[in-house]
């Protein structure tokens, strides 16, 4: 493996690892201020406990979600400095913006909500819980906004005295419309992942009747937000997919195996494909089903795999502009199958706990608890169908990943960091699912302990 | 003012204000094995900077940021070069962020202290090598990029610069545990910062003194006078049980400790070892255009912030016992 390997794999493994903790950060913020408004609101004491179990495994994550943000911050300079001195002028701008707006507010304001039970008036309180949260979204956005960037740049320039690309309109960076429906679709992709785990988890009490109407009413508030989220996700893939289609086509015809420019497209279900001879063995398909994903009309014309890169090859030079097909097709199909169970799952859920029932098959309790992992599979997948389906270029059609990465790195080096952050990450990992456990084992305070004044209750960390 | 003078000024600012904020939590951290000789004692010092430890992290965070986005050819080279000893402190970082907020979760509070005691005292001590070897000037070559090895980083004067800022960060650790708590704890953490004083006037005062040598200006002795002072009058306030302003004196020292590196640093923001492949603010800044739409953000947001946070340590301004 040479440099260009190691760096891509380290950026790979620490940027997905990330992205476990971060949606849940994003989707349990909301729902745990949610918790506590309702207990803001009715007085009602189940609201304050389940503000606090929760809260407490929110912040169990969020930790996570902070320590390998910080890595994230200084990647870009170690090992894609070719990269960071190409782009800095306009990718830079976003980035320190995220810093400035919504990393200081988060964590800020969770500092004293996590401290400030005691020594703030309840609204105020209130209002540290929402304002963390609201700043864990502003930092979605501005992330993505760099990242779009890179999907597809706009409001810059190329300066042929300096080879670098130069910002010349904030503005266009900030509405890209692949930032306007990239953004939704993170999002509502957090809610799902934040709502099947509270799911998962209440179900796991249910199982064992433990704090019935605790966890029932978590459980449901969880399954409207889910299922919700689950409409909202696929409504904004669907307009991803037509972005896609005209600004990446290449990507969308790697994510179907979709080889020859086709009209009336079908939406592969299931292929065998021979990437070397660039065809199908087998494909099971739904017919139409692409070219209505992609153009909105039964017999739109979608472009494939061997025409694409033909067209590339007069455009950018020779050069294999082809991504890895079959992981493109399968982590987009995957990405959709596994998030569409979690939303079937809450489907199932409501129906199953309407008018106070309880589900009778134990079958459904341990689905549920399986369903957990089902959002964090689909993001990662998401994810790296986007980036993956972006090679070779790291910025689209301007940069490609090769021309990246550090110059001046060598093997032993990036060796070494790759190791040691796979395996600090990997003992974190082990570390954060154990204390979960533990306190998803220990359940809700006592209820008697809640009835006392909130401000004799300890805090709910150290 | 021109803009990239402004934007070395708010990266000056930026690495001031966490020096200041996590210079104190970097010195809990190191005198947690010293000062917590029992549980109860554990948890008051990780306590006194529980709610804000994160926030002046983020200080951190917005310096790089800044960086990249004004000034990206110095964010270039400098990650890109310094990388092992970044590594090293980026792996601290996270093992100190994730003991402070599982240390009380977990069952196992020996090993999580230990991890903060480390996560503490490797960035106190690597952040001084760093900027001493910025100061001094690396191996660069005509495309900026670093050409240098670990080693070359590891030279005594950038050694020396770590020991600087590692008892410079412990005292001022030790004022603000003076400051936070009562009895006994308060007493002994006291007693401390009198001999940290003196270590750190001797590795401060040798470290500064050798660096204005080389590169020093009648500004930058100035700010080595003012450092001398603030540490000095850190260690006379504490003598009196000041605790207040012997926190403030302090403060006043590590601002004066970071104006006089970025002070001999300017107008270069990374010497090279060559000065003509030397990154200046002005080859290594990004464009006007940048440059003003940031400065307009910062000039909106910076304010708030520091209200906020501000207003945080007023929330959390109580001794705790
Ligand atoms: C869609 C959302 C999203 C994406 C794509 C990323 N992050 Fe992230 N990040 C967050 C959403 C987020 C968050 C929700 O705001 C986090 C998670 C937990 C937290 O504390 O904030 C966070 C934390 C976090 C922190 C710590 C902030 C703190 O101390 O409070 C840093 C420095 C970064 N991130 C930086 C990055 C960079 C440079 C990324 C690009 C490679 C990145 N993140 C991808
Ligand atoms: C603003 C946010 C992001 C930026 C700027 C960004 C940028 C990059 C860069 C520079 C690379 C290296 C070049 C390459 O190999 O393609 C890359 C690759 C990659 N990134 Fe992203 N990324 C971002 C967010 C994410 C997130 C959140 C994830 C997933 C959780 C992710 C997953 C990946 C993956 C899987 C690769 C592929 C590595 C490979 O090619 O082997 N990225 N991205
Ligand atoms: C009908 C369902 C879905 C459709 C049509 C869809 C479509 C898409 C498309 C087209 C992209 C690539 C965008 C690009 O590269 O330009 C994408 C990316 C992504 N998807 Fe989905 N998706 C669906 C469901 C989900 C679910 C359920 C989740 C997670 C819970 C999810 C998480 C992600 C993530 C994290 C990304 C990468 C970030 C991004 O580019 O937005 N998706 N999706």
């Amino acid at each position: 493996m040479d440099v260009l390997d190691l760096s891509r794999w380290q950026f790979g493994i620490t940027t997905v690892y990330h992205f476990l903790f971060v949606p849940l950060t994003i989707g349990l913020s909301a729902l745990v201020a949610g918790f506590q408004t309702a207990w803001y609101r009715t007085d009602n004491p189940a609201y304050l406990r389940m503000t606090r179990f929760w809260g407490r495994l929110f912040l169990i994550n969020f930790a996570m979600g902070v320590v390998t943000g910080i890595v994230q911050e200084f990647q870009f300079g170690m090992n894609w400095s070719a990269y960071s001195r190409f782009v800095g002028d306009v990718f830079g701008a976003p980035l320190a913006m995220e810093g400035l707006m919504a990393f200081f507010l988060e964590s800020t304001f969770l500092g004293l909500w996590i401290f400030g039970w005691d020594k703030l008036p309840r609204g105020l309180h209130l209002a540290t819980i929402w304002l963390a949260a609201f700043g864990t979204t502003i930092s979605a956005y501005f992330i993505l906004a760099a990242n779009s960037w890179m999907q597809h740049p706009v409001g810059y320039r190329l300066n042929p005295a300096t080879g670098r690309a130069e910002l010349t309109d904030i503005w266009a960076v900030l509405t890209n419309v692949t930032t306007l429906a990239t953004f939704p679709h993170v999002i509502f992709g957090a809610f799902v992942t934040a709502g099947a785990f509270v799911i998962g988890v209440s179900a796991w009490q249910l199982a064992r009747k433990r704090e019935v109407d605790l966890f029932r009413a978590s459980a449901r508030a969880a399954m409207v937000v889910t299922l919700v989220a689950a409409v909202g996700v696929s409504l904004s893939g669907h307009w991803q997919a037509q972005i896609m289609t005209r600004q990446q086509p290449m990507k969308m015809a790697a994510a179907e195996a979709l080889w020859e420019d086709e009209s009336s497209a079908g939406f592969s279900l299931f292929a065998v494909g021979d990437v070397r001879n660039g065809r199908n063995h087998v494909n099971v398909q739904i017919p139409y089903g692409l070219s209505l994903l992609a153009t909105s009309t039964p017999d739109g014309r979608v472009e494939g795999v061997n025409d694409i890169q033909a067209r590339y090859q007069a455009t950018y030079g020779p050069g294999d502009y082809r991504p890895i097909v079959g992981l493109a097709y399968w982590s987009f199909r995957l990405m959709i199958g596994f998030g569409g169970l979690a939303g079937l799952l809450a489907l199932a859920g409501l129906w199953f706990t309407r008018r106070r029932r309880l589900p009778a098959n134990p079958w459904f309790y341990r689905i549920a608890v399986i369903g957990i992992g089902l959002p964090f599979l689909a993001n990662s997948l998401g994810w790296i169908f986007t980036e993956m389906g972006r090679q070779p270029w790291t910025v689209f059609g301007v940069m490609r990943t090769s021309a990246a990465v550090s110059p001046g790195s060598d093997v032993a080096e990036v060796a070494v960091t790759l190791a040691g952050f796979t395996l600090v990450y990997a003992v974190l990992a082990f570390i954060e699912v154990r204390l979960l456990l533990k306190f998803i084992r220990s359940g809700p305070e006592p209820a008697g302990r809640t009835d006392e004044p909130v401000d004799t209750l300890p805090a709910l960390s150290y | 003012m021109e803009l990239t003078t402004v934007w070395f000024l708010l990266i000056a600012v930026l690495w001031t204000g966490y020096f200041v904020l996590e210079g104190f939590d970097f010195g809990v951290g190191v005198l947690l094995p010293v000062l917590g000789t029992d549980e109860a004692r554990r948890r008051t010092l990780v306590r006194s900077i529980g709610p804000v430890w994160d926030g002046n992290e983020v200080w951190l965070l917005v310096a790089g940021g800044a960086t990249f986005a004004a000034f990206p050819e110095w964010y270039a080279t400098l990650f890109s070069g310094f990388y092992l000893p970044l590594f090293l402190i980026l792996i601290a970082l996270i093992v100190r962020g994730v003991a402070l907020e599982y240390r009380s979760k977990s069952d196992v509070t020996k090993g999580w202290d230990r991890a903060f005691f480390w996560g503490s005292l490797g960035p106190a001590f690597l952040w001084g090598v760093a900027f001493a070897d910025i100061v001094r000037g690396v191996p660069l070559d005509a495309r900026h990029e670093y050409t240098g090895s670990l080693l070359t980083l590891l030279n005594p004067y950038a050694l020396l610069g770590g020991v600087a800022t590692l008892t410079l960060f412990t005292l001022h650790g030790a004022v603000f545990v003076a400051l936070k708590t009562t009895g006994e704890l308060r007493d002994h953490a006291r007693e401390l910062a009198r001999t940290l004083g003196l270590a750190a006037l001797a590795a401060g005062g040798l470290f500064l003194v050798l660096t204005q040598l080389s590169t020093g200006t009648a500004a930058t002795w100035a700010g080595v006078a003012a450092a001398a002072a603030g540490i000095a009058g850190a260690v006379v306030a504490t003598v009196r049980g000041r605790d207040g302003w012997a926190f403030t004196a302090n403060a006043v020292a590590v601002v004066a400790v970071t104006a006089t590196l970025f002070g001999s640093l300017w107008p270069d923001v990374m010497p090279a070892l060559d000065p003509a492949n030397s990154l200046t603010v002005h080859n290594a800044a990004s464009t006007p255009y940048t440059l003003g739409v940031m400065t307009w953000v910062a000039a909106v947001f910076t304010p708030v912030v520091l209200a906020y946070q501000g207003w945080t340590y007023w929330v959390f301004r109580r001794r705790l016992s």
